[in-house]
């Protein structure tokens, strides 16, 4: 029975204090659940703990023996094994090839002997039920088995302790439950695993022992038998929140986004959005459920201008708008919350000022003739960071100062802070505080209350059903389900999501 | 009897990328068989017969290819239009490439047997033209071998000329004094001398591949920058010393030329003998080069990290490999490499260094380095196809088309770029390409 032990770990980064004094200890055949915020500090602990970061203070102790880790390499030599947040698989190699890549079996002259290779890892799929085909090339296989072959990769280097860094974000609601079997089978098979997360329903349902991180500090534990989901968020958060999203029913008014038949390609000419039809109505917020890479995107770049449609028509507010510029279509009232706050949200390095009139800047009052009026710009962003409790020094600190949540509020206060008759809004609370996304989902409802069109692209599945007055699930480029928003549950959607509908 | 029934037509699902490419080369056929049948056949009718020579003159083992201008150049461009055809209408599936080749086989046959049948010689030298391809195919491909080795490691290699420019030189300057004299033996084509010669001109590659990679490997610059300013400082460098120097000093710059050497039984094979087997030993360095570099990339241990630390260093560096140490290795043994390419100029060649006689042959072979998608093997097809091209307008030149030899020379490149555009499409570099690691 081996045991892992942090004791002590802290960690400052310049300003910052991201571990403090941590200690965790996890056992052989236990799941540990370590439940945070964003930002809260887990992925610096787990980083020290891997090799990659080490720490100012404190030990970390395998069999109460104390470890020092220069690198990932000694981690890994001490048998930890990490399945980072975003896979470290090399997308034109095969399964087998990313499986063995830093400990390859090898004939005279260095030749990788490839057939012992795929015989191993056919070994440990069949060992711990991970079924993968060692052949495939890493970009052709979905997600879910993308993560099963980082598993493998860390099993084929006999780690005991195996860290799962939010491993449930990018998968299906099947994927997760196929996901729990698989670490329920590693624990049985005697692995230690800690298991990182922000979602509270997941680490209740696979734990066996519940840490709580708040800005770096351990802040308590839980009994996953005995905890509740509300006491969980209120000590991640330090206070109650109010994880359901309070709204009234819909009063849907006239319509507003009419899509007919829309056929959109992505950027290597495939089809990623195959025909689809569908509208919103002012005064109902339509979400888009579905697992990324399902044509959301594109179907969104194509809304807002981004992309060239190839077929099809987008009316809103009865305007034609189907080969309109982003501009033109910004002009009719339309807000737009991008997927990708800091690529296409934010200018990251311009003051929260110059990022709040990005939209306007080319008219009064924030400009006249080529002379820019920053005095105007200055007091309009104060307005907003007052009025959206933006958590900021002040309004000439740049972007890439905030944190994810308050970022994501400046691009809000932006797209809301004027009036619009419909809202485009793809992942609205990605990667962002209990906190911030209570207040962005209260937002959304307002803006829906004050009778605007609403579509909420979201792949986080609870998000969708929280706020939707109307679900749609996309799958491989269409729309394969609608649903009334609270009258379907999430296997149903999880179904959708999956392909199972069409 | 059932088998119809079991197995249905496969349905081929064609992405509207495919039908866009499919379209293109249909028309492109098209268009090459209004060029055969509208030039060349018309022509070619009152023309007679055209001659290839396939064996070296002293050497009469092989015959030669006699045909009638008018036949062939009517075959190919009604076949031409065939395959033009059914591309159109179907598309060919996965021959697609392997069509593509027979096409452009067959134009150019046709294109050089019109050519020679309206010469007043009527015949030239297939063997000799298949010859000079390969040699001068070499220093391409050897320039896109050390682009291929720096770049799989994701470090953009853009001082392929000044490698070259700079093996060329150091080559002929260390080799020069150290022969001459009296009658020295001979290894492998060349005394002693010659080959401290390519030693050294190793080393220099090396040595101007480390300046490379400390700057953009530790000091983060810009590699692009990094690349031309090596190549304009040896370019200026060597110009100079050439100009102030070596003037001065002709006895620097006479150095031995490496000698063929025809390998025992193979170079006796009629056509393929003489054409692929009777080089010096640049010529067979650079097979041998392909072939242990692809092996290498593909099938050690050290490629499969090489490649890793090139598509994602961020993994190869969680997984234990170190990404500084395996970038440095390999940009340096591509310096080697084309350090190696760059004593042929000189040594392989003529030998003397003249000022900038690369000419360009190191920017060739970054190019023939995309179009071969970063393989050691496509680097060396693509590097035959410029070499073709330099070959084709030579031989134009000698049979006098009437039309200037420049313009005819040109023709092989607007097949390539048609090629190019039709057939690579989209060649995707290692991902992460020219892009410093940066530990955090």
């Amino acid at each position: 029975m081996a045991t892992l032990e942090l004791r002590g770990i802290t960690k400052r980064f310049p300003g910052v204090l991201a571990n403090d004094s941590v200690d965790l200890k996890v056992s052989s055949g236990e799941i540990l659940g370590l439940l945070g915020e964003n930002g809260a500090g887990k992925t610096t602990l787990m980083n020290i703990l891997y090799g990659l970061y080490s720490a100012d203070e404190g030990e970390i102790l395998i069999d109460d023996v104390p470890q020092s880790f220069a690198g990932p390499g000694d981690a890994i030599a001490a048998g930890i094994g990490m399945v980072h947040q975003h896979f470290m698989l090399v997308p034109v190699f095969t399964v087998t090839e990313n499986v063995v890549l830093g400990v390859e079996p090898v004939g005279p002259g260095g030749v990788i002997n490839i057939k012992e290779a795929k015989r191993e890892v056919r070994e440990i799929s069949q060992r711990y039920g991970l079924e993968v085909d060692p052949d495939a090339i890493i970009e052709d296989i979905p997600v879910g088995i993308q993560q099963r072959v980082e598993i493998i990769k860390v099993l084929f280097r006999n780690a005991e302790f195996l860290i799962f860094d939010e491993p449930t974000a990018v998968l299906t609601p099947q994927e997760i439950e196929e996901f729990f079997g698989i670490l329920n089978g590693l624990r049985e098979a005697g692995k230690a695993i800690i298991f990182i997360t922000h979602k509270l329903k997941e680490v209740i349902e696979v734990s066996d022992d519940i840490a709580v991180l708040r800005r770096g500090a351990m802040v308590g534990g839980a009994d996953p038998a005995t905890t509740t989901e509300a006491d969980l968020a209120n000590l991640m958060v330090g206070r109650p929140v109010e994880l359901v999203v309070a709204k009234e029913d819909s009063e849907p008014g006239a319509q507003v986004l009419t899509v007919s038949d829309l056929v959109v390609l992505d950027d290597r000419d495939q089809v990623a959005v195959n025909s689809i039809s569908f509208d919103v109505k002012a005064g109902e917020i339509v979400g888009v459920a579905g697992v990324q890479g399902n044509g959301q995107t594109e179907l969104v770049e194509a809304l807002t201008g981004l992309r060239g449609v190839a077929a099809g028509t987008v009316t809103i507010g009865g305007k034609d708008v189907t080969h309109a510029t982003p501009r033109q279509i910004h002009e009719s009232s339309v807000a737009h919350v991008p997927e990708d706050r800091q690529r296409s949200g934010l200018v990251m390095s311009f003051s929260i000022t110059e990022n709040m009139v990005l939209d306007g800047y080319y008219h009064e009052p924030y400009s006249s003739g080529i002379k820019m009026d920053w005095d105007s710009a200055r007091s309009k962003a104060e307005e907003l960071v007052e009025q959206y409790d933006v958590r900021t020094p002040g309004t000439e600190v740049a972007a890439n100062t905030l944190s994810g949540g308050n970022q994501q509020k400046v691009i809000v206060a932006r797209e809301f802070g004027r009036d619009v008759q419909l809202v485009v809004a793809s992942q609205p609370t990605r990667g962002i505080d209990v906190g911030s996304i209570e207040y962005i989902h209260e937002r959304i409802v307002e803006e829906r209350d004050q009778g605007a069109a609403l579509l909420i692209v979201s792949t986080e599945l609870d998000e969708v059903m929280a706020l939707s007055d109307r679900i749609l699930v996309m799958f491989d480029g269409k729309v394969v389900a609608e649903y009334r928003g609270g009258a379907v549950t999430a296997e149903e959607i999880g179904l959708a999501m999956a392909g199972a509908a069409t | 009897m059932t088998a119809a029934a079991t197995t249905p037509d496969a349905v081929i699902v064609r992405t509207p990328a495919e039908i866009k490419r499919s379209r293109y080369l249909g028309i492109t056929y098209l268009f090459l068989a209004v060029v055969v049948l509208w030039f060349f056949a018309r022509w070619s009718v009152d023309l007679g017969n055209f001659t290839f020579k396939l064996a070296r003159p002293t050497d009469p083992s092989a015959p030669d290819l006699t045909l009638s201008a008018g036949r062939v150049t009517l075959i190919v461009g009604v076949i031409l239009a065939a395959m033009g055809g059914v591309q159109l209408a179907r598309g060919f599936g996965k021959m697609n490439n392997l069509v593509l080749a027979i096409g452009l086989f067959l134009f150019i046959f046709a294109f050089l047997g019109w050519a020679t049948a309206q010469s007043s010689i009527g015949a030239f030298s297939m063997v000799g033209m298949m010859k000079t391809t390969i040699v001068r195919s070499v220093p391409i491909t050897l320039g896109a071998l050390a682009g291929v080795m720096s770049e799989r490691v994701a470090v953009i290699n853009i001082a392929i000329e000044g490698q070259l420019l700079g093996g060329a030189f150091v080559a002929v300057v260390v080799a020069s004094p150290l022969t001459g004299g009296e009658d020295p033996t001979l290894i492998l084509g060349s005394p002693i001398g010659g080959w401290i010669g390519v030693g050294a001109a190793v080393f220099a590659g090396m040595l101007l591949a480390w300046v490379l990679a400390v700057l953009s490997i530790r000091y983060v610059v810009d590699q692009i920058i990094v690349g031309v300013v090596i190549t304009i400082f040896v370019t200026g460098m060597t110009s100079f010393l050439a100009l102030r120097w070596l003037a001065d000093n002709p006895e620097l710059n006479k150095g031995p030329i490496f000698k063929s050497i025809g390998i025992p039984l193979l170079s006796d094979i009629p056509f393929l003998g003489p054409v692929l087997f009777d080089h010096n030993i640049f010529v067979f360095g650079s097979f041998i080069l392909v072939a242990f570099l692809t092996f290498l990339l593909f099938r050690t241990r050290w490629g499969l990290r090489a490649r890793a630390v090139g598509e994602h260093p961020k993994a190869a560096d969680t997984l234990g490999v170190n990404v500084y140490r395996t970038r440095y290795l390999n940009v340096i043994i591509g310096g080697a490499v084309a350090g190696f390419g760059g004593a042929f100029f000189t040594l392989g060649s003529v030998g003397r260094f003249d000022e900038n006689m690369t000419n360009g042959r190191g920017f060739i072979g970054l190019a023939a380095m995309i179009f071969g998608r970063w393989h050691p093997v496509g680097a060396m097809a693509a590097g035959l196809v410029f070499g073709f091209a330099d070959a084709m307008s030579q031989t134009l030149g000698i049979l006098q088309t009437g039309i200037p030899s420049e313009f005819l020379g040109m023709v092989p490149f607007i097949a390539t770029i048609l090629v190019v555009a039709g057939l690579v499409g989209k060649a995707r570099p290692p991902a992460a390409d020219g892009q410093p690691y940066i530990k955090q």
